[in-house]
């Protein structure tokens, strides 16, 4: 039986041959980015509730400048002052020149948001789900025209490494807030123990550690780099490490977005609602 | 015995349609099979490329339900039989007939490429000394087999047809191979980066799900490689440090 006549080079947006649910993917993957990026834009803006106790958001640190109207909101001793400039790099409020819309978050955020933006397996998969170019393996595209990154703008996503040398100091200064996240103000004194919002942060310190620290380019700048990592021992043990992270940068990718979320909706949680999380003194 | 449809793309680059074939299957076959069968019994003027039926010349590539594979290797079984069977050449490359397609180009490509180019032999006799690890690191990149799945399903060629300007996964695999060969002395940084077009490459990825031999095309070729150019050619920091240490 034939079939009406087609021609292979034709492309028409969207086609394919393929007969599996190809589209799942990327769907997934552009209802997962696309609402991490709503609950993030909601959550930088807001400005307020990132902090309760010793537990400090992760979207909000490094914690640069408290925000303006902390003081008069909840008294200018009170707990949460205090907690909040303890963790500020510059343990003061935000400078008065700087306008309101610019929470402390906005001051941080563009680090971590432009690591996972240039990252090699974020700019893949959003190349797919976001931008349809391709919408998956072997489905065609719904435009003609085609730079991908050997030209302005995407040839920026070369910049990549810089955020990373961001990023690893970054994952020093939440590993420092967990250390943070260990002593409570218990009756005036403080005191040493293991809480629930300790464990969340502690436990997104090391997913994004994983993260991090299976980056490509730190592979390359590690021991890829080299041809010859026989002669340079240290670095190869190294390179082997990040190489053993690496193969499974998607996974901790994914993982260690989720938790940081998930992080952020915690702190903010208890900071809205004054629960006590369970805390082992 | 179990009968299954075949949609096999027939024709040349002028005229071509989709023709369906039933005929019937048993355990263990693969596409090839079939498609032999039908050569055999109900179209013997059918064209198709195949050499040892094991997975190891990449002579019998095309694309199967849409996703390119080796015909030799792809298992019925692992299809959905209760519909008809997409068969058709490989799109990234002009039609010969049927589901012969011409690669000549990937061979063209290869031709321009900076040969391997290795420091003075080691030893008086000519050869060469070195260690196990450093080879090690490159040999995943030897298992090709030249089937150019990679190049087909890549989006670069196939969609938007830039054989010019982009050389494709096979060969940026190629490239990995010489550049971080322990012996090789070449640069072929400017090349991968003008020429080779490996801009072009957005890691999407699609080559490494094809590669029949499991190469990890995308993580352990061509990024490292872009890593490579961003050193020589986009790194301001690398840059400044290269004109004072030279
Ligand atoms: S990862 Fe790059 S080379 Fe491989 S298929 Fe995608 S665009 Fe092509
Ligand atoms: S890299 Fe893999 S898919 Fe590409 S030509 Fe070689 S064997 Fe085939
Ligand atoms: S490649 Fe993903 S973090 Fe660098
Ligand atoms: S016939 Fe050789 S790989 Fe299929």
């Amino acid at each position: 039986m034939q079939q009406p006549e087609l021609t292979l080079t034709e492309h028409r947006p969207f086609q394919t041959q393929r007969k599996d649910t190809w589209w799942v993917q990327p769907m997934a993957v552009f209802l997962g980015l696309g609402l991490f990026i709503v609950y993030a834009t909601f959550r930088v803006f807001e400005g307020n509730h990132f902090i309760h106790g010793p537990y400090l958001t992760p979207f909000y640190s490094p914690l640069l400048f408290i925000p303006k109207h902390f003081p008069e909101l909840f008294g200018p001793e009170s707990d949460t002052v205090r907690h909040a400039l303890n963790h500020s790099v510059f343990r003061s409020t935000m400078p008065s020149w700087i306008p309101g819309i610019i929470t402390p978050a906005v001051l941080i955020l563009w680090a971590p948001l432009g690591f996972r933006f240039t990252c090699y397996y974020y700019r893949g998969a959003y190349y797919k789900a976001f931008w349809a170019d391709p919408p998956s393996c072997t489905v065609s595209e719904p435009r003609k025209g085609y730079r991908g990154e050997h030209s302005f703008p995407l040839v920026v996503q070369n910049i990549h490494r810089y955020f990373l040398y961001v990023a690893i100091v970054i994952v020093g200064i939440l590993a420092y807030d967990v250390w943070k996240a260990l002593w409570f103000d218990v009756n005036g004194e403080t005191k040493f123990g293991i809480g629930i919002g300790t464990i969340i942060l502690a436990g997104n310190v090391v997913l994004l550690g994983g993260y991090t620290f299976g980056c490509h380019s730190l592979r390359h700048l590690v021991g890829g780099v080299v041809d010859l990592l026989s002669k340079a021992p240290i670095r190869r043990n190294m390179y082997n490490c990040i190489s053993c992270l690496n193969q499974r940068h998607m996974l901790w990718a994914w993982m260690s977005l989720c938790w940081v979320g998930l992080s952020d909706f915690y702190v903010r949680t208890i900071a809205v609602t004054g629960w006590q999380d369970y805390i082992t003194f | 015995m179990e009968k299954a449809t075949f949609r096999i793309w027939r024709g040349d680059a002028n005229e071509a349609q989709y023709v369906d074939y039933e005929t019937e299957v048993s355990e263990g076959m693969v596409v090839l099979d079939a498609v032999h069968r039908i050569q055999a019994e109900q179209a013997n003027d059918l064209a198709v490329r195949w050499n040892c039926k094991a997975g190891k010349c990449g002579s019998c590539s095309a694309e199967v339900n849409g996703n390119p594979k080796l015909l030799c290797m792809t298992r019925l079984n692992d299809l959905p039989l209760d519909q008809p069977v997409t068969v058709e050449p490989m799109r990234a490359f002009p039609i010969i007939k049927d589901l012969v397609t011409d690669v000549s180009w990937n061979f063209k490509v290869k031709e321009k490429m900076k040969p391997f180019t290795p420091r003075p032999p080691d030893e008086e006799d000519g050869t060469w000394r070195m260690e196990q690890e450093d080879i090690d690191h490159i040999q995943e990149f030897r298992k090709c087999i030249e089937c150019f799945l990679c190049q087909d399903v890549c989006h670069v060629l196939r969609e938007h047809d830039l054989h010019d300007e982009f050389i494709g996964p096979r060969f940026f695999v190629y490239a990995a191979s010489l550049e971080m060969h322990p012996i090789d002395t070449e640069n072929r940084l400017e090349e991968l980066k003008n020429q080779d077009g490996i801009g072009y490459c957005n890691i999407t990825k699609c080559c490494t799900k094809v590669c029949p031999e499991h190469i990890t095309i995308t993580d352990n070729a061509i990024i490292p490689l872009k890593e490579r150019v961003v050193d020589q050619f986009y790194d301001p920091i690398k840059r400044l440090f290269r004109v004072f240490s030279s």
